[in-house]
């Protein structure tokens, strides 16, 4: 191994120095990273360790937001209790990483930044209509989650900006969310379809908001606007639920591997669209 | 690039060593503070073998850098018996025959721990799933679900 480097920031202007350098990566919980180091996939010159700055681990609460640290681990989401009544389908979607090893250091933003297709909480997390806080050599901006990943491996940030936190919006009553995945075995495995759905309702059941989105089905995580629209005004009735399954067919832009065919993970995005829609509505109190 | 000095605590007793900054935790732990006891079996993340728990949270130490560990606290297959005498883990592992050829051993016994440390009373399935992350290619796993389960037990009496 050449030349490797490791730093560790106590504070975020800190580590924007650091990851201004070519070659440099800025590491989460290393899941990923270490892996990809290790298979000569990645070659940095510096790791810089995010875990020492201030806020980038623990989750707290601001006037019913919750902002997640980047380098908070899935397994101290799901310890969240409040969180986990707020967002559970994030929640879901984040506990289904990989062991409880891996959910021992596993983080939102490292799945974020990973930016593979199939990353468990990124559908749950743009249907949760999440934002990142992003700080770099420019300062500090916020971008939505859909808008991170650009192709696979690939992100809109810029060499030096990291992901410092990602802010989940306050919900109102009668909301709730739901992430599902297709995996061709229970355990620890990479998503054939996921979808995630995130519904508000109005005091007789009515969906009032809707947001639905799709991984491993295109190159990056989809948001589904045709699906959120096809939602809006019903009480998640059957016609409702055929429209939410074929704009959830029509956003698909598969690929065919040992996972599975392009029309196999276009049909199943359907139906775990409506899955997911009708146990995110239960959730939030509907009775469909 | 010069090495890194790492002060860390590894089953209470506080260490120092020298470490490459690519250098992983396990590695760390084997070659330089000749803790063997952690096995490297994938390297990546997906056997377990390589378990420990580091500031009480259960992680393969493979997927750790070990200058990561400055200043936290480690702990490893080699703090679980208290001297001679083994833990109840290690001695249901024995009376269960819930190893062959034991190069998971370690790692499924540190998952163990790290699950009774925050669930003394798992049903099965939920012991099955907490130790899905660690392969055993020798037993089957029944019988060390049947070793968990009756150490499990056997720590809750002792608790009484």
């Amino acid at each position: 191994m050449s030349q490797l480097d490791y730093l560790a920031p106590a504070t975020a202007d800190e580590a924007v120095k650091a990851l201004g350098g070519a070659g440099a990566r800025a590491m989460a919980g290393g899941t990923d990273l270490l892996v990809q180091l290790r298979a000569g996939r990645a070659k940095p010159n510096v790791i810089v360790d995010l875990k020492r700055i201030a806020g980038a681990v623990g989750i707290r609460q601001e006037a019913g937001a919750f902002i997640i640290g980047a380098a908070t681990s899935g397994a101290a989401i799901g310890e969240h209790a409040a969180l986990v009544k707020a967002w559970p389908g994030v929640v879901e979607a984040t506990n289904l990483i990989g062991s409880t090893q891996v959910q021992g250091r596993a983080t939102l933003a490292g799945n974020l930044c990973n930016a593979s297709p199939a990353a468990d909480s990124v559908p749950a997390m743009i249907a949760a209509r999440a934002v990142c806080v992003i700080i770099g050599p420019g300062g500090r901006r916020e971008a939505p989650v859909e808008a991170i990943c650009t192709a696979p491996g690939r992100t809109s940030l810029a060499p030096g900006e990291f992901v410092l936190e990602i802010r989940l919006p306050a919900r109102p009553a009668r909301a709730s969310d739901a992430y599902l995945r297709l995996i061709p075995r229970t355990e620890m495995d990479i998503a054939v379809v996921g979808a995630g759905v995130s519904l508000v309702l109005d005091g007789a059941g009515v969906i009032t908001d809707a947001q639905v989105s799709l991984g491993a089905v295109a190159p990056t995580a989809l948001l589904v606007a045709d699906a959120s629209l096809a939602l809006v005004g019903s009480k998640l009735d059957e016609a409702a639920l055929a429209k939410l399954d074929a704009a959830a067919r029509d956003a698909c832009r598969p690929i065919s591997d040992k996972r599975g065919t392009a029309e196999y993970r276009t049909k199943i995005a359907g139906v775990l669209a409506r899955r997911a829609a009708a146990i995110a509505y239960s959730r939030a109190g509907g009775q469909a | 690039m010069s090495k890194q000095h790492v002060s860390t605590i590894v089953n209470g007793d506080p260490v120092e060593f020298l470490a490459d900054p690519g250098m992983t935790l396990l590695d760390a732990l084997r070659d330089e503070l000749d803790l063997t006891g952690s096995k490297e079996g994938c390297g990546s993340g997906d056997c377990g073998a390589c378990s420990v728990i580091l500031d009480g949270r259960l992680v393969c130490s493979c997927l750790v850098l070990a200058p990561e560990a400055e200043g936290r606290r480690v702990e490893t297959i080699e703090g679980l018996a208290h001297g001679s005498e083994l833990h109840p883990l290690q001695q249901k592992f024995l009376e269960h025959a819930a190893l062959q050829c034991g190069f998971c051993t370690p790692g499924l016994l540190m998952a163990s721990k790290a699950l009774l440390d925050v669930n003394p009373d798992p049903t099965e399935s939920e012991a099955r799933y907490w130790l899905a992350g660690n392969l055993c290619r020798c037993t089957g796993y029944d019988k060390i679900i049947r070793a968990v389960m009756d150490a499990a037990a056997e720590l809750r009496q002792e608790r009484v």
